[in-house]
């Protein structure tokens, strides 16, 4: 398989210019003669689908929700980068594409990265018209603060709920266009298959959530942006309903999945408290900003915080890398909290905690002005742990939070499989092998707003508007095969629930394929998961029926599908025999314990073609024009 | 602790529903209700049983999606905190709890304690929006808002679209709902031209949805989850009484 990215030729900063010269237009009478399916309704695709909608073009939008605004996108906290330098404080399109190259430790593609820093400035402005209140200074000017391991404030963030604000600007836009007629939305309805007619993407078979109608439509391309698969290891600061279905489906139709391993965890989540346990809470890294990092100097030591004396504090992140302290990027930071643990220096009853203190910038700032900037995120911290972190450090503990990897993605947005476009965390361009702070919603509202409402034209044009009927008897057999699938799984009657599955799933997922991996864990996961899926479909149990509502029945279709995925995310991690990003091979790391990097032998794409037995590896070479690879370096 | 728990079970809305009562024993006060709730059905799930159906997506208090009436309160007793944050610690040992659906008529219950929360949807899509297509917008900065301005307009954005305003009313009236979203976009000079006829369409789609009228009870207020204040309604009456001269002169 020949994997072209088609990228423009010529100068970096030119490229996308000259794509949308280049690429063909539809006629502005010729866009309602086209339908256009959208699978998700957050910043990528409900900003799609609005902005298609705009266009003239109808669409069909589905959501497993109740309702388009409360897609996944709305849970990000911190804010949302843009090469705007209002700061002057040095920033520029250039920076902010090298910094997300290089946060992504180079396993990023160079071109998509550089017009995702170009269109930034323009997510700005069009948030802006629509009346997200983004946090602003005295004078009236919006205000920026840094994040996420940058040295430019270039983040804009409405207090700790940017992501709710976001989404609420996308979601009016897309109430608007519903209103209009252009695009009719489909609530409580999720994508269980992609229909392809002759190779090309050209529908989806849904499941009305409420009434378990099982449904096909047909349309002259498909967008997938049903975001990522965290929840593939249970416990993730991802939403209950996030999965892997839409986009496993269409790998297994001949999407190509794309750096599956790339995984990330975030350092500043609350701790673990019990089996029970069904989701981890992100406290936002702003936090740390103000707050210092610390575990106490000696191991055991066990006594409460307060009483630890500063000199027997050690702030592991402010003496390993000085120059960026407790603003370390994700991956960095999670992993030196991971070893601090190892070393039995953890803190709390599980002993799987770091210290998140503010004491130093209460006594600096005082509690008003911290109250001010995080208050929201103490009121949370408090709710949740019973504890005040005005009056005790904060303990924190790293949690899968994001995945980089997704389905394979050109230039244009477009998978392998011809009219089958894929956006926001659901691809895999942008993040490389670590997203930095700040960068999901930026792409999220890059890909839905600017990019692929310019890059579908060229796709439409060549495709004859309507020319799949909805009684494609393709649709038809894949509702059929749907239907067998729940029929089966209603009938396997065994005793354990999906839940008990997809924990046991999480647990091996996080333990052999977490933050620190290691050829002998990821050989035995690939012994476990196989097990474990045989055991699933014989001991499962789906109580109820598939004509109403039944939750036991979706989850069970979502665990379903982690138990292949996962197989594919860990071989995927174990081909990948070096350090990058969020992959961190025990095997490939420098006498200081940082990541090592192999350039010379896998500077590539991992795009992995489903056979129905082992998958076969298609490499996506990086070409880098521009930058230089570097040693990312944090000291 | 061990609990009692009354739970709302209904299978769809066009049956009555009942209470059923189920004992929980050992549960862990670090627990959030939800995961209480998820122990349980677990536990009828591997009995064969039917679990009970709630609503719940990020579990974190921002998405809207839970919707728990518990001993009478919509989101339960916690203040400024969704279901999905209250955490067992609140409750003691050989405690009763009942738990219901959102009760207000607009919402017709699907299944046990799931509800159809569309009209609130529908309200948005009747004005309450900023008409900007995609790439008509001008520099961020080029239209300076006063700090007190956009602050205001954050308060009010703040609304989870949970619905527990419109629960919680004796009247079951939607106002919290309303103000916010109209409140937010009334703060800010983006969309002025679409002023009046947003408030005059989102009213009037509230009152065809079938919500009640405002009396001035402010229970919303006080169980909403991100605690709008009720000063926003007054807020959406000046610019329902504004939309409304201006459209009669």
């Amino acid at each position: 398989m020949n994997l072209d990215a088609k990228v423009p030729s010529g100068p970096l900063a030119g490229k996308w210019e000259k794509r949308k010269f280049e690429g063909k237009l539809v006629n502005p009478s010729n866009k309602r003669k086209y339908r256009i399916i959208v699978v998700g309704s957050g910043l990528a695709g409900g900003g799609a689908a609005a902005s298609l909608g705009e266009l003239g073009y109808n669409v069909d939008c589905f959501c497993f929700q109740d309702s388009p605004r409360r897609a996944h996108s709305i849970a990000a906290q911190g804010g949302i980068n843009a090469a705007k330098n209002y700061q002057n404080d040095g920033d520029s399109v250039y920076r902010l594409f090298y910094d997300t190259i290089k946060g992504g430790d180079f396993r990023s593609r160079e071109a998509n990265v550089y017009r995702l820093a170009e269109v930034s400035a323009a997510i700005i402005d069009q948030c802006v018209a629509m009346g997200v209140p983004f946090a602003r200074e005295y004078g009236g000017v919006l205000d920026n603060r840094s994040f996420g391991g940058a040295q430019v404030s270039r983040t804009f963030y409405a207090r700790g709920q940017t992501g709710q604000q976001l989404l609420l600007g996308v979601y009016s836009a897309l109430s608007r266009q519903i209103d209009a007629g252009q695009v009719k939305m489909h609530t409580r309805t999720e994508m269980i298959d992609l229909v392809t007619v002759d190779g090309e993407a050209k529908g989806i078979v849904t499941r009305n959530l409420l009434t378990g109608e099982i449904e096909s439509w047909a349309a002259d391309a498909v967008i997938l942006a049903s975001g990522g698969y965290g929840p593939v290891f249970y416990l993730s600061t991802n939403a209950i309903g996030n999965n892997v279905t839409a986009t496993f489906r269409a790998h297994k139709k001949g999407a190509l999945f794309a750096n599956p391993c790339y995984t990330q965890i975030h350092p500043t989540c609350i701790p673990v408290s019990g089996d029970h346990q069904s989701k981890l809470t992100l406290m936002s890294e702003s936090l740390r900003n103000d707050g210092r990092i610390w575990v106490p100097k000696n191991v055991g030591d066990k006594r409460n915080s307060g009483e630890i004396p500063s000199n027997e504090r050690d702030y592991y992140l402010e003496r390993i890398y000085p120059s960026f302290g407790n603003l370390a990027p994700r991956d960095i930071s999670s992993r030196q909290a991971k070893y601090a643990c190892d070393e039995g220096r953890g803190v709390g009853s599980s002993g799987l905690g770091v210290y998140l203190d503010f004491q130093d910038a209460i006594e600096r700032l005082g509690e008003d002005v911290i109250r001010q900037r995080y208050g929201n995120l103490f009121d949370m911290y408090e709710r949740i742990t019973g504890e005040n972190a005005y009056q005790v450090p904060m303990r924190i503990y790293p949690a899968i939070h994001y995945t980089m990897g997704g389905l394979w993605v050109d230039y244009d947005l477009m998978s392998n499989v011809p009219g089958l476009f894929v956006l926001g965390e659901a691809n895999f361009s942008d993040h490389g092998a670590n997203r930095l702070g700040a960068s999901a919603l930026m792409q999220g509202l890059a890909d839905g707003y600017f990019i692929l409402p310019s890059t579908i034209a060229e796709y439409l044009v060549g495709t004859e508007p309507g020319a799949i009927g909805s009684d494609h008897e393709e649709l038809k057999k894949a509702q059929v095969v749907a239907n067998d699938r729940i029929k089966r799984l209603l009938s396997i009657n065994g005793r354990r629930s999906a839940s008990s599955f997809h924990r046991e799933l999480g647990l091996l997922m996080w333990d052999k394929c977490g933050m620190a991996r290691d050829a002998d864990g990821l050989k035995s996961a690939l012994e476990s998961i196989p097990a474990l899926r045989e055991e699933f479909w014989e001991n499962l149990n789906v109580p109820g029926s598939g004509d109403n509502l039944n939750r036991e029945l979706e989850k069970a279709g979502h665990v379903a599908d982690f138990l292949e995925f996962s197989e594919l995310l860990v071989t995927d991690a174990l081909t990948r025999e070096e350090s990058c990003g969020g992959h961190f091979r025990e095997e490939h790391q420098t006498e200081e314990g940082e990541a090592m990097r192999d350039d010379d032998n896998f500077s590539f794409v991992s795009a992995w073609e489903y056979t129905g037995e082992t998958p076969i590896l298609h490499k996506e070479e990086l070409e880098f024009e521009e930058v230089h690879l570097a040693v990312r370096s944090y000291k | 602790m061990d609990l009692t728990l009354r739970i709302w079970k209904q299978a769809h809305s066009r049956i009555k529903g009942r209470f059923e009562t189920y004992q929980m024993f050992g549960v862990d006060p670090d627990m959030s209700f939800l995961e209480m709730l998820d122990v349980l059905n677990e536990s009828l799930v591997e009995k064969g049983d039917e679990p009970v159906s709630f609503d719940s997506d990020c579990r974190e208090g921002i998405c809207g999606m839970c919707s728990l009436t518990i001993n009478g309160v919509p989101h339960g007793s916690d203040k400024g905190g969704t279901v999905c944050q209250l955490h067992m610690r609140r409750f003691s040992d050989g405690e009763t709890i009942t738990i219901e659906p959102w009760r207000v008529s607009p919402f017709s219950i699907l299944q046990d304690l799931t509800v159809d929360r569309s009209a609130f949807d529908r309200i948005i899509q009747a004005g309450g929006y900023i008409t900007a297509n995609t790439g008509t917008a001008a520099d961020g900065n080029a239209l300076p808002i006063p700090k007190e301005d956009a602050d205001g307009a954050m308060d009010a954005a703040a609304c989870i679209g949970c619905g527990a305003c419109a629960a919680s009313c004796p009247n079951g009236s939607a106002m919290l709902f309303v103000a916010a979203k109209v409140s937010h976009l009334a703060h800010l000079p983006q969309g002025a031209p679409e002023r009046a006829t947003r408030v005059m369409g989102m009213v009037s789609q509230m009152d065809e949805e079938g919500f009640g009228s405002c009396t001035n009870h402010a229970e919303c207020e006080a169980v909403c989850p991100k605690e709008i204040s009720v000063s926003h309604i007054a807020k959406l009456n000046r610019e329902f009484i504004r939309a409304a001269l201006k459209g009669s002169l």
